[in-house]
């Protein structure tokens, strides 16, 4: 999937990272604990995470991961936009829950890490 | 703020050219090791010896040591602060994390004293 189809799909707004709307996301990671998102090695995933703070944008950082799909309408403060667009990642939010963001986006293939 | 040291250790990496599976092996041990000393020490470094086929990198704190390392090694168990568990760690995942994306690891740590990582990474099989 797009990263714009997933937006779309989730009812999405995209915060900054304009230039990763046409990015091709094969699987979708949901966590709110860092370290497990950390112990993933496939490439082009999008993280959905009801985290909001500087420290999901780091570990997205270290694993990877360009885009970062915030739930339960968890908006991102300035600092992590600024943190992302430093470090080349979309940052977008929803109002779904993390079940719900995820359960749609798998029932439109996106894939499970595991 | 963690994960700096971890952030410019992995830009050099990008500039020695190691696979990228390795950098991500080294990157997220060192990450939580980064994380471990944040959450739980006074304050410690990190050191990195680049070998042609291995790269060593040693956490260092200055205390307070782990009293019990077999239990400070099982998954899930944590004596992370509810303000560490806000910012997404503190799961219990970050020694057994590190185990997994190293070659070799060796801690020494005592309870009243300071921990002690040596992790190694072999570069050769990850081309």
């Amino acid at each position: 999937m797009k990263l714009k189809d997933i937006l779309a799909c989730v009812d999405g707004k995209l915060v900054c990272g304009e230039s990763h709307l046409e990015d091709e996301v094969t699987r979708g990671f949901a966590s709110d604990l860092m370290s497990d998102v950390l112990t993933i090695l496939e490439d082009d995933i999008i993280l959905i995470t009801g985290l909001s703070n500087n420290q999901a944008i780091r570990t997205a950082e270290m694993s990877d991961i360009s885009n970062i799909l915030l739930v339960r309408n968890k908006k991102p403060s300035q600092s992590m936009i600024d943190m992302a667009n430093e470090l080349n990642i979309s940052l977008s939010y929803t109002a779904y829950s993390l079940f719900k963001a995820s359960a749609l986006l798998y029932q439109q293939g996106l894939k499970p890490v595991y | 703020m963690a994960g700096v040291a971890a952030s410019n250790l992995k830009r050099l990496l990008k500039q020695l050219n190691i696979p990228p599976l390795t950098i991500k092996r080294i990157i997220v041990a060192v990450f939580e090791a980064e994380v471990n000393v944040i959450a739980h020490s006074y304050g410690g470094r990190i050191l990195c010896d680049f070998e042609e086929d291995t790269i060593q990198v040693q956490v260092i704190d200055t205390g307070p040591g782990i009293p019990d390392l077999d239990l400070a090694m099982t998954e899930g168990w944590s004596t992370a602060t509810e303000e560490v568990r806000e910012l997404g760690y503190g799961a219990g995942m970050g020694l057994p994390n590190i185990q997994k994306s190293c070659d070799k690891l060796s801690i020494y740590t005592k309870a009243g004293d300071h921990t002690h990582l040596t992790m190694l990474f072999n570069l050769k099989e990850d081309v």
